[in-house]
């Protein structure tokens, strides 16, 4: 084996420059696959921090919501919700993965902002919430690819009319001004409404809300306040106010021009109103990914054996652009290492070849020697995966060099999904199983481009081997 | 082909019990194509063990091909091949290489060293493959450079070592494992007759020494001089076996 080893690396040596350009060949795929590598695994990382952060791991909803729960959430609302947090948190399996448990409540309905010149209304998509959960849920950071946390007061479990919604939904309700925002171009001026209309529309949003705006004395609390109907979980219309404590870009349009959040009481009074307030779900952050599917196994077998009709979900399913994004990164990924593994496995089987004719007399001299068909496989083989490990290898380090340097470069950039630019992050360093994979599978192409010469050598018949000039 | 009979039986007559290499009818046939090439006819012989033995012959009569058979590197197109008592027919490929790997020992014309390899690593090559433990392949390996006295560029690769001193590694290279045949084909033919002359004495020193059976291929006179047995070959065929003064 030692002589073996001692033969490829000298041989290697003595053909230095073809040795080198193959290694170059090696080297460049490990680079451009652990860059790519190292993007993407940041990308999945802070698209998951993304998630957990905003909708933690897993979601129990009552059975059907899922599916059928978009077109009317009250009428999915688990009943004692809290005694189903009790026995998730009693639990002796999935107790200790959790970092937080709370639950939600989703809604839809209009909301309209009739304060003095402006009348604008829009539908919503909201989501109550206990603020002081939704903070903790927002410092969660395992794979430290948050790009760092800021406290956001602007909710409080001490103030429940208080409320942040969608920088467009913001802009379409003319509140642009009150929160201070800007680029909003000057909403179209309201028609008056005709009497024909009024009184088509006795119990419309406009005239329940103007009911109830009458009442306020507007401009005496700087906080602007919105109206939001809703048809409760028995079909009734209920309106609250929601204080407008501020506007979050949600990176998606659709979802930035719809989204309100309000404390969870908030929520349940306009869907259950005085009614049994429910919760649409209860979210679950873990302390640890991986501990996942675990916990989603033993609460589905909790469920099962406390005959409760709930279901869990994780936030893959609920936010499918997560596993989107991650497959056409993975797709992009397998691209990029099926177009390196053709180009090394040219490079090693040409280099290779070359060796082997020039070896050919050498290769019948050895087998007339007694060495092994095997033994010049071998030989060859090595020699191979010598080039390849040693141009891995130097790619590594220096895909290593180049991520220390983009990731010192203070570059930022948007990621899909997201609002606000983040820093530009290649997470190579430390991820074992991504430089051992690329360094692994570039091991096997070259071995496997070594093997088609070598073995070619091996069957060469010895004496037309040592008759080769 | 009564003559070609009578060397037969002269050939096998001396002590068969002794011989080490014994060929029975052996023809070799090389295909081009649709051209069929003999290189060898039906020979039969028998050659003794300790001798040095020559096989003489014009380019082309088949000395490389017979050479070739007894080395076991090569498989006749008919007729049986007896090397140290084996069969050779009867190995396969990987029995075959362990056998040369322990019996023969090669000399070439071209010296074919492992460039890669210092004269030591080259003589020591064979003794790895026999799978001899390291103080005992030191031992032999410096003792065998010291025998062709190249002792002082044992560290040196072929590259940097004369023709001569380049056969002198191959022969030391070739007896090093102490096979029981070594096979020398033309060891001479690209040397200068000085050097010639040294490794012919070489080689005839160590044989006297080793007691190990020398075949060679060659039309140099001054190695045929030192033959104990003389094979001549003409188109393929035993054309006369003679025995030297030294037999």
């Amino acid at each position: 084996m030692n002589l073996l080893f001692k033969i490829a690396f000298r041989n290697m040596l003595r053909n230095l420059r073809r040795s080198l350009m193959t290694g170059s060949a090696v080297a460049a795929g490990a680079l451009a696959l652990l860059l790519f590598g190292g993007f993407a695994a940041y990308i999945f990382a802070g698209l998951e921090t993304n998630n957990v952060q905003r909708i933690g791991h897993l979601t129990v909803f009552r059975a059907g919501y899922f599916l059928l729960g978009a077109g009317n959430p009250a009428a999915y609302g688990i009943d004692h919700y809290r005694d189903v947090i009790q026995l998730i948190e009693r639990d002796p399996v999935v107790g200790p993965m959790i970092n937080v448990i709370t639950p939600t409540q989703s809604l839809v309905g209009i909301a309209g902002n009739f304060s003095g010149s402006v009348e604008a209304s829009k539908t919503f998509l909201g989501t109550g919430l206990i603020p002081s959960s939704r903070e903790r849920m927002r410092q969660w950071d395992e794979f430290r690819a948050a790009p760092g946390y800021v406290p956001d007061r602007r909710m409080s479990d001490d103030d429940p009319s208080r409320g942040e919604i969608g920088v467009g939904l913001a802009r379409v309700l003319g509140l642009c001004g009150p929160l201070g925002l800007h680029g909003c171009p000057a909403l179209p001026a309201a028609r008056p409404f005709s009497a024909a209309t009024k009184d088509e529309a006795q119990h419309d949003l406009t005239e329940l809300a103007a009911r109830d705006l009458s009442a306020d004395a507007q401009g005496s609390n700087p906080t602007p306040q919105i109206d939001l109907l809703a048809a409760t979980a028995g079909g009734a219309p209920n309106v609250v106010q929601l204080a407008v404590a501020g506007a979050e870009p949600q990176g998606v349009k659709e979802l930035d021009d719809n989204f309100v959040a309000m404390p969870l009481g908030l929520a349940q009074q306009l869907v259950y109103g005085r009614g049994e307030h429910k919760a649409t779900g209860i979210v679950l952050q873990l302390h640890r990914s991986e501990d996942m599917q675990t916990a989603r196994a033993r609460l589905t077998a909790l469920f099962a054996q406390k005959h409760l009709d709930l279901e869990v979900r994780d936030f893959g399913e609920l936010a499918p652009f997560y596993g989107q994004v991650k497959n056409m990164f993975s797709a992009i990924f397998l691209f990029i290492a099926l177009v390196m593994g053709v180009i090394v496995l040219f490079a090693v089987v040409n280099t290779m070849t070359m060796n082997v004719m020039e070896r050919t007399n050498e290769v019948g001299t050895i087998r007339a020697l007694g060495v092994r068909r095997a033994g010049i496989r071998s030989q060859f083989t090595v020699e191979g995966v010598l080039i390849g490990a040693i141009g891995a290898s130097v790619g590594a380090v220096v895909a290593l060099g180049v991520a220390a340097l983009i990731n010192h470069a203070g570059l930022t950039w948007i990621p899909p999904g997201n609002a606000t630019a983040i820093p530009l992050r290649l997470d190579v360093a430390g991820r074992a199983a991504l430089v051992g994979g690329a360094w692994l599978g570039l091991a096997i192409v070259t071995t496997l481009a070594a093997l088609l010469p070598a073995n070619r050598a091996a069957r060469l018949p010895v004496v037309d081997a040592l008759r080769h000039v | 082909m009564a003559r070609a009979a009578v060397l037969v039986a002269a050939a096998t007559a001396a002590n068969p019990a002794a011989a080490v290499v014994r060929l029975r009818q052996i023809a070799k046939t090389y295909r081009s194509g649709t051209l069929e090439v003999p290189a060898l006819r039906g020979i039969s012989l028998e050659i003794p063990s300790h001798r040095f033995s020559v096989v003489v012959g014009a380019s082309g009569s088949g000395k490389t091909t017979l050479l070739n058979l007894v080395g076991c590197i090569d498989s006749p197109s008919s007729g049986t091949v007896e090397v140290c008592g084996e069969e050779i027919a009867a190995l396969s490929d990987d029995a075959l290489s362990d056998f040369r790997a322990r019996n023969i020992g090669f000399i070439f014309q071209t010296f074919s060293l492992v460039p890669v390899l210092s004269a030591y690593e080259n003589v020591e090559y064979p003794l790895l493959l026999v799978g001899m433990p390291q103080a005992e392949r030191r031992r032999r390996t410096l003792a065998m450079l010291e025998a062709v006295g190249l002792a002082p560029q044992a560290h040196q690769r072929p590259n940097e070592l004369s023709g001569g001193q380049r056969q002198r590694v191959a022969i030391a290279r070739a007896l090093v494992k102490e096979p029981q045949v070594v096979l020398a084909d033309e060891p001479t033919a690209n040397l200068d007759s000085a050097t010639g002359a040294s490794i012919i004495e070489l080689m005839r020193r160590v044989q006297v020494q080793s007691r190990t059976t020398f075949i060679f291929a060659t039309h140099d006179t001054q190695l045929m001089s030192h033959a104990d047995q003389t094979f001549v070959i003409r188109d393929g065929e035993l054309v006369e076996h003679r025995k030297g003064e030294r037999q």
